[in-house]
């Protein structure tokens, strides 16, 4: 479904990530583990097309992602939630989310994807008059992820959904990125909670200071002694 | 119907029976100036309310009103296809200066600063082509000659007629502003003012959003400078382009309320009226004392009132209407309710 191919990405003179190929396969959940600053981010902005890939070439069901802008990227059916939620947060929530199916075929199903969102986050239906910026840290990640939902993708990045969360609100997090996959949701996350994430996802990816170092099944990498070591601290 | 529903018509018919029943010329003259002046702002504000803070709005104001005329004058064109030709102008150079300002996120203040050498350079090509223009002495539309049409010239001597006209583009230009804020692009123009990359990573074309409502209201205010060229029968730098123009439009819709539809044209009434006073009390003793008022205001209101008189007002009334009743329905209460004057609870407040 999604392929990248040895890319290369970065900021003007600095770069980021080196020869970065994986691919993600319709209906699975993927994630992308790694310490700060490895280049996690970059990797999922290079995909959604907010920076371009220096190097390689990103295929998305055939298509080329590499000169294709961020706003056709989400018609396409890849949706973004952004790293620290990025709401907008002077918005009320159902603004938020009429954002999200901001693309003309979502806005026609505007109603139906509201009601799906709601039904997914009752949460976010009892608070869609509030202010976003003015709710918790859990909630704002329920309405990013709502807002992501909205324009009804096929692939879902989600950029460490767990960052800056309450222990319990985090277990809510994971609880919810795997009723999105059992909804048939192909999703890639990108996560420094390793242990969390490689209990939700069929298969990872581990990414070091720019480069791919490892990749295998959860089951896999649950096992891998240097995985354990460095990450799980055990 | 409601009282509420009713009121735009009445003040309507109100504004539109005026010189029919009064014609005396400086009451008309000052009205004529707050019209104009009030569209000028309005147009200002199309983009401005969403960040989009510009100060270059002097120069879109000027070409509007120099290429009208000199294309009169020089040309023989009539204003009726040399107002279309200065709206082309200005239109185009808005693209020339925003394409790579928002295809770069050129934002916030370095936008501000773009626009500023902008308003400053249309200033510098009108008074370096004085042999045309007449640079900083001003310059003049020739009159239409005896036997000519005063209609095709878009000439008039009376004031009412004047009054008409401008009522009319400054109802168009509210018309505008409703528009836009009823529309998509003003949701995506208020994500992408809270944040471009999450905007972007929804779906919206940045850039494209950006451009058009740039272009828009620079083909606005380039409207205004070429109505007021027409009005006024006069025109120099300093009072359609230039940098003081620029900041006079921004100080106006900041006093008036940058994010509710009459708070440009408030803004407006507020400085016209306190130039006008001025003016009369001291006269020529008082030169330039205006600016140095609107100086002084603006820093107090930027500080104390940053969502304007009018925007504050109605801030006031309608914490005051949630406090005393609940309102039904929430947000389709508030979407159905098509107030204009609705203060938006997601209001910037700094």
């Amino acid at each position: 479904m999604l392929e990248l191919k040895s890319v290369g990405a970065g900021y003007s003179a600095f770069q980021a990530l080196f020869d970065i190929s994986l691919d993600v396969r319709h209906g699975e959940a993927v994630a992308v583990i790694g310490p700060n600053g490895a280049g996690k981010t970059t990797l999922m902005r290079v995909i959604s097309g907010l920076i371009r890939p220096q190097k390689g070439a990103i295929a998305f069901e055939g298509r080329d992602l590499a000169l294709t802008p961020a706003h056709r990227i989400v018609e396409l059916g890849i949706a973004h939630v952004p790293e620290n939620r990025r709401l907008f947060a002077r918005m009320t929530v159902e603004d938020n989310l009429r954002m999200g199916a901001f693309m003309p075929a979502a806005r026609a199903r505007f109603r139906q994807r509201l009601d799906f969102v709601f039904d997914l986050f009752p949460r976010l239906r009892e608070r869609r008059d509030q202010i976003a910026g003015t709710m918790s840290g859990g909630e704002q990640q329920m309405c990013a992820i709502g807002r992501a939902l909205m324009s009804e993708p096929k692939l879902l990045l989600l950029d460490e959904p767990s960052a800056g969360l309450a222990p319990v609100i985090v277990q809510q997090v994971f609880d919810l990125v795997r009723r999105i996959r059992s909804g048939g949701l192909t999703v890639l996350i990108v996560e420094q909670n390793v242990q969390q994430v490689l209990k939700v996802v069929d298969r990872a990816y581990l990414l070091e200071a720019g480069g791919i170092r490892t990749a295998g099944t959860s089951a896999e990498l649950l096992e891998s002694k240097s995985i354990r070591e460095a990450y799980l601290g055990v | 119907m409601t009282m509420r529903s009713y009121f735009p018509w009445v003040a309507g018919a109100v504004l539109v029976a005026v010189p029919f029943v009064y014609h005396s010329p400086y009451p008309l003259h000052i009205m004529i100036q707050i019209l104009i002046w009030s569209f000028a702002y309005t147009s200002w504000s199309v983009m401005g309310r969403f960040g989009l803070v510009s100060l270059g709005h002097g120069g879109f104001m000027g070409i509007g009103a120099y290429v009208t005329a000199l294309l009169w004058n020089h040309v023989g064109l009539s204003p009726w296809l040399g107002i279309p030709v200065a709206l082309l102008a200005a239109g185009a150079l808005a693209l020339i200066v925003g394409w790579p300002c928002f295809r770069f996120r050129i934002t916030g203040h370095y936008f501000a600063l773009v626009t500023l050498a902008l308003s400053g350079i249309v200033l510098q090509v009108i008074t370096a082509t004085r042999d045309y223009t007449g640079g900083s002495l001003g310059y003049t539309p020739e009159r239409h000659k005896a036997g000519e049409s005063a209609l095709l010239a878009l000439q008039f001597t009376d004031k009412e007629t004047w009054y008409l006209i401008a009522l009319g583009v400054w109802a168009a230009g509210l018309y505008i502003w409703h528009l836009v804020d009823r529309s998509m692009s003003r949701y995506a123009l208020e994500a992408i003012s809270e944040d471009e990359d999450a905007a972007a990573a929804t779906g919206v074309n940045v850039t494209k959003e950006k451009l058009r409502i740039t272009v828009l209201s620079a083909v606005m205010t380039a409207f205004a400078g070429a109505l007021y060229c027409q009005y006024q029968m006069f025109i120099s730098p300093d009072t359609v382009s230039g940098i003081s123009v620029s900041l006079q439009m921004v100080f106006a819709v900041v006093v008036g309320g940058i994010y509710v539809s009459l708070g440009p044209t408030a803004g407006a009434i507020i400085t016209l009226l306190l130039a006008e006073t001025l003016r009369i009390s001291f006269g020529t003793k008082a030169v330039g004392w205006d600016n140095l008022v609107y100086g002084v205001l603006l820093v107090l209101f930027i500080i104390f009132l940053p969502k304007g008189i009018l925007g504050s007002l109605m801030e006031v009334r309608w914490l005051r209407r949630q406090a005393t009743s609940v309102i039904p329905g929430g947000s389709e209460g508030a979407a159905a309710n098509g107030d204009a004057l609705r203060p938006d609870p997601s209001l910037r407040s700094g």
